[in-house]
């Protein structure tokens, strides 16, 4: 499975949105509906699935499915 | 004192006897048992392995598997409770004024389940990994402010926790607040999901639980009879739509009945164990008929609080025959409907007084089942084990709590005026 298709599946297991609504421009609050905790979990849920730690810093600047897509690259995550 | 009027006009249940008002009811009047061997947890380690459960319930159905994981079950059974009522009091179609609608819904341990449940992720994987949803799931009052967003409920707001007695101080809050002007409907009522390791663990650990019946668990809830041997610990909510006569009226809503009395006390006595007589739920009794301009004489029935443990069965008895005069109390008739739904902790008040205002409504009694040999001491009639047709006016009902709390809840019949 893919990086994005492994973020998408997360996404989509915590708050309950379609796949098609998570692409990489989509937005955790404006577009997939999720509030402050929610963002907290999802978070716990990459540092889980992904195996590394995000900053409460780091994750601040999360806002988007590309962010935390880029973000997971860069901390060279490929799957 | 204000004239403000309080009636009821919307009933939600979720219950171990059904999943609406209609269906507990046939249910209770026709004595079938909810109370099951408990399939939440493997009961194999414990005294009591039976319960009441809420059979069937889907939160996803409800809420969507994202929002329902953000819910502890009390919470769940809150919401599609209230929203029940709300929908069978006619108010989603009704443009009342958000700000004069309340909520006032009692729980006597809340979120347990999920306290469990994170307590458990914090010792397997630290601090770190608790749940932002942990506190916001946990506290007992999060059933109300979930169930004012969901009917967009802006006035008075907020949780009784009183144990056994909870759902019955939520209602007896709600009457004054109407009668008060602080609202002109309030969504009053509880909820409870305690089948949980812990609370269930807890319960057997107090020695308050039914143990001899776990092969036979729609015999083990046997309130007034010489073989009880404790509570059936059951999950549920039950909410009422209480709102103000003229509103009501106004409206053109079917009047359930009317709540037209309350009253509080104390036992300042004993942690768990009732006092000695009953006297502080005598003095509830008392109060509420006061309260509601009732004489003692007025009493059709009563639906005790009835828990079929030793304790409460006999002292409940001899504070019904105190509170009523002796001559009358042997009149009137007395039932537990917890013979078949178990006991709701913090939603038994609200289970019990839907129960009533229904006897009120079709002119039947519930019965108490498994009522074969009366207790020593238990000299009433508590119409057992089979309904019975009467025309009734005013009927009380009673809920006792851990802590000494008592209230008692009076109705009237609703007549059209």
């Amino acid at each position: 499975m893919s990086l994005e298709n492994r973020v998408t599946e997360i996404i989509v297991n915590k708050l309950g949105v379609k796949a098609e609504e998570v692409t990489p421009e989509a937005h955790f609050v404006t577009d997939l509906g999720a509030d402050s905790l929610d963002q907290v979990e999802l978070m716990m849920d990459f540092e889980d699935a992904f195996d590394l730690k995000i900053s409460d810093e780091e994750a601040g600047k999360l806002q988007t499915v590309g962010a935390v897509i880029d973000f997971l690259k860069d901390k060279g995550i490929s799957v | 004192m204000s004239h403000r009027r309080v009636v009821v006009t919307g009933l939600g249940v979720l219950s171990p006897i059904g999943v609406s008002p209609e269906e507990a009811w046939t249910n209770a009047v026709g004595g079938k048992s909810g109370i099951d061997r408990i399939s939440l947890l493997d009961p194999a380690d414990f005294t009591s392995q039976i319960a009441g459960q809420v059979k069937d319930f889907d939160p996803a159905a409800h809420f969507g598997p994202a929002e329902s994981r953000k819910c502890d079950r009390f919470t769940q059974f809150a919401r599609v409770a209230s929203r029940s009522a709300w929908n069978a009091a006619g108010l989603s179609e009704c443009n009342s004024n958000p700000e004069r609608i309340g909520v006032i819904l009692g729980s006597g341990v809340g979120g347990i389940g999920t306290f469990e449940d994170q307590m458990k992720v914090a010792a397997e994987r630290g601090p770190r990994r608790i749940s932002p949803f942990f506190v916001p799931m946990m506290i007992s009052n999060m059933a109300c402010g979930q169930v004012a967003i969901d009917l967009n409920a802006k006035g008075l707001n907020y949780c009784t926790v009183t144990a056994c007695a909870s759902s019955g101080h939520a209602l007896a809050a709600a009457l004054d607040s109407i009668r008060l002007n602080r609202a002109d409907i309030i969504v009053a009522g509880g909820s409870e999901a305690p089948i949980t390791f812990m609370a269930l663990g807890g319960f057997c650990a107090l020695k308050a639980l039914s143990t001899g019946y776990n092969d036979r668990p729609t015999q083990a809830c046997r309130p007034f009879d010489r073989d009880r041997d404790g509570f059936v610990m059951s999950e549920g909510g039950a909410v009422f739509i209480l709102e103000e006569y003229e509103h009501a009226k106004a409206r053109g809503v079917e009047i359930i009945a009317e709540l037209v009395g309350a009253g509080m006390t104390c036992d300042a006595y004993h942690i768990t164990a009732p006092a000695e007589g009953g006297d502080g739920s005598r003095r509830a009794m008392v109060l509420a008929m006061q309260d509601g301009g009732i004489a003692p004489e007025e009493v059709d029935y009563i639906n005790a609080h009835g828990t079929s443990t030793q304790l409460n069965d006999v002292n409940e008895t001899i504070a019904i025959i105190n509170a009523l005069g002796e001559q009358h109390a042997r009149k009137i008739m007395v039932s537990s409907t917890k013979s078949v739904h178990g006991h709701m902790l913090g939603a038994a008040g609200s289970m019990e007084s839907a129960m009533t205002c229904l006897a009120l409504k079709h002119g039947v009694i519930p019965p108490t089942i498994n009522h074969e040999n009366p207790g020593d001491g238990c000299v009433l009639d508590y119409v057992p084990n089979e309904a019975r047709e009467a025309d009734i006016d005013i009927a009380l009902s009673n809920s006792l709590g851990f802590g000494g709390h008592n209230v008692t809840l009076a109705f009237r019949k609703f007549t059209g005026n």
